[in-house]
């Protein structure tokens, strides 16, 4: 049983959850711990931290070049970890580590984990790495350091598999929006609608969250009806990318969702 | 139903491995697609009426079998009997058309209505162009920015053709961001869309995939050399290898033949040590890109690295999963081939036999001096492509000693 911020979050909060997706390192390198305490105070709920990686081909292009631009200011998983040295003095907010999974192969499987626990992170998004190898080695990682691992489902995604998703998940089950990359549509049809219906009379063990396509106050609220919270992400770095005070640029864009 | 078991251990096995290498690692937008292609596959090419379409296009329209051409001059040279398998005289001039006409009549069948396809040097491109013309189908080509610059006959042709060539503006603007956009478009169209791979790469069943419909290289070279020396197996086997297609289609019916030994001439680019190079045995370790765990050239952080070569064909920072085994096990041999190199090579092949061999071609060609034969050995090099495309590299390179 997988006890930590991000499980204690969606069993103590009645509120929708706003998750705010952030690149690490962007738009300056030493910007990472800083958006988290800003994103705190302004009053997000979890936050999902992004490792840069070279072609993250789920992406559409304004993480891309986030991406990019983390990567040409030095950030690695390395110097992520040096950064939340330390962040849980001021940040209690539940925090996700998501990223490609070539990255973290490189840094050391078990050495990931370790040092994700360590900084006393509460979950990982690996959304490149099968279910099976997820099981067969992943998952007693996971259970040894008391970390969630969070899975995507798409509109495609059939029953069966959604099932077992939602056993081998402790956490929250990224619902993605639509067929596309990150970044890519804007507000919620009514297909869109009947998915997500679909995925409520499904009764999972597990709560869910929207993203992809959620841009504003409108599919914020939306998504909202249908799940238990909502993911922005390209909205957020869009938001933070050309901001002068952060702080100021992070409030606003929070208070503006709510 | 759609799975394979096999005893080879070169072979994939059932969990799309081949060894440590390949599986499928890919976000869950891609996995319905991928799920259904990995479920069917199997069934859908040994089908009989799949097949007669199938052998009967490669006879009429790719012009197969390709001859298996005893180049007298160059076997002096060095000693030895060398074959040429002439995959350059395929339609659309090389080995590529192959695997994309056995997609293209596999996404038919998957009732696909749109085709969509990477290509670095063109030549992918270029044959998936031809194959959706010939079935009347949609086609998409996604080509770094950089390669249409250079390889701007082959961006005419797939225009020409009827494709839609759309620029890779991401990352290096080469091969690997071509292949990053391409499963970007797929992501965003999953209902009507089938990505034809160009190369034995991606995620399972890809790389077994395009190697079954590449096999067709090897499976002639046998009945051929069975003809004209009494034997089916030479002693050597010579292909380039940037994904590895050409490569593991020539090698293919010959894995589970131990006397016979497989030579992969990878880009060496400016040398091995230079920083520019493609050399990915030598240059990577174990990693993941495009959907595969195989050999992959990045930075101690995991990220992907640029390689160089001069070849565009060769340009890819990793190698198919299968070659990956294959190294990894000592199956095959590989050796870094300078740009220099393989010029040179590509040179003495056009004037020996008046063949102008693809840039890409010309790299395993320059293996035959860097190894030891005997006169009476059989060296089969897998000729992959023609070199007209090339013909402005090769007339503007300054050679050491033409």
């Amino acid at each position: 049983m997988i006890d930590n911020r991000l499980t204690r979050f969606f069993k103590q909060t009645p509120h929708p959850a706003l998750t705010v997706y952030c690149t690490a390192g962007f738009p300056t390198l030493h910007d990472t711990v800083p958006i988290l305490e800003s994103l705190q105070t302004a009053g997000a709920d979890i936050v999902e931290i992004g490792m840069p990686f070279s072609d993250p081909i789920a992406d559409g292009e304004v993480i891309q070049q986030s991406n990019q631009v983390a990567l040409q200011n030095g950030m690695t998983i390395k110097t992520l970890f040096e950064q939340l040295q330390g962040f849980r003095q001021k940040v209690h907010l539940p925090v996700l580590l998501m990223g490609y999974i070539n990255p973290v192969l490189q840094y050391g499987i078990e050495r990931f984990f370790e040092h994700a626990a360590e900084v006393e992170v509460d979950g990982v998004i690996l959304p490149d790495l099968p279910l099976a190898e997820y099981e067969r080695e992943y998952l007693p990682l996971c259970r040894k350091y008391n970390l969630s691992a969070v899975f995507l489902v798409s509109p495609q995604t059939d029953e069966t598999r959604i099932r077992k998703i939602d056993d081998l998940t402790e956490g929250f089950i990224y619902l993605v929006s639509s067929s596309s990359t990150t970044g890519k549509t804007q507000g919620i049809q009514a297909e869109q609608i009947n998915y997500f219906e679909r995925i409520r009379q499904m009764q999972l063990k597990n709560p869910k969250q929207i993203g992809f396509g959620i841009a504003d106050k409108a599919s914020f609220q939306t998504a909202c009806q249908y799940a238990e919270g909502a993911i922005i992400g390209s909205a957020f770095i869009k938001a933070i990318a050309q901001s002068a005070d952060l702080p100021a640029s992070i409030r606003q864009f929070v208070q503006g969702l709510r | 139903m759609g799975r394979t078991t096999t005893l080879s251990q070169f072979q994939v096995q059932t969990d799309g491995y081949y060894g440590k290498f390949g599986g499928a690692y890919i976000p869950e937008m891609l996995f319905p697609n991928v799920e259904e292609l990995r479920q069917q596959y199997l069934q859908i090419i040994s089908d009989a009426a799949f097949q007669a379409e199938f052998q009967q296009l490669l006879h009429d329209y790719v012009g197969r079998p390709t001859p298996l051409y005893f180049a007298k001059r160059l076997s002096d040279l060095n000693n030895t009997r060398i074959y040429l398998k002439r995959e350059d005289l395929n339609h659309t001039g090389a080995h590529k058309i192959n695997n994309t006409l056995g997609q293209i009549l596999l996404a038919k069948r998957l009732g696909k209505s749109k085709i969509i396809a990477e290509t670095g040097a063109g030549q992918h491109g270029v044959a998936t162009a031809t194959v959706c013309a010939l079935m009347g189908m949609e086609c998409i080509v996604y080509m770094g920015k950089v390669d249409i610059e250079r390889q701007k006959p082959n961006v005419e042709r797939m225009k020409m053709l009827g494709a839609q060539v759309v620029p890779a503006l991401s990352g290096s603007q080469t091969l690997k961001d071509a292949t990053n956009e391409a499963m970007r478009h797929w992501i965003n169209h999953p209902h009507d869309t089938h990505y034809i791979i160009g190369s034995v790469v991606g995620p399972h069943p890809y790389p077994d995939m395009v190697a079954r419909f590449q096999s067709v290289i090897s499976e002639e070279i046998k009945h051929q050399l069975l003809t004209k020396e009494g034997r089916e197996n030479p002693d050597y086997v010579l292909a380039c290898v940037g994904g590895g297609s050409n490569a593991a289609g020539a090698f293919y019916h010959f894995l589970d033949e131990p006397s016979v030994q497989l030579i992969a001439a990878e880009a060496g680019g400016l040398g091995v040590n230079s920083g520019k190079s493609a050399a990915t045995t030598v240059l990577g370790k174990t990693g993941v890109l495009h959907g595969s765990k195989t050999i992959l050239m990045q930075t101690e952080d995991g990220q992907v690295v640029e390689p160089h070569s001069i070849s565009a064909g060769l340009d890819y920072p990793g190698i198919g999963p299968i070659h990956a085994h294959l190294y990894d096990t000592q199956r095959a041999q590989f050796y870094a081939i300078t740009d220099d190199e393989a010029m040179q090579a590509g040179l003495l092949l056009s004037r020996m036999e008046g063949i102008i061999p693809a840039i890409e071609t010309a790299h395993a060609l320059a293996v035959l001096p860097k190894m030891q034969y005997k006169p009476e050995d059989l060296v089969v090099i897998c000729l992959s492509g023609r070199g007209d495309k090339d013909l402005a590299t090769y007339m503007s390179y300054p050679y050491e000693s033409a």
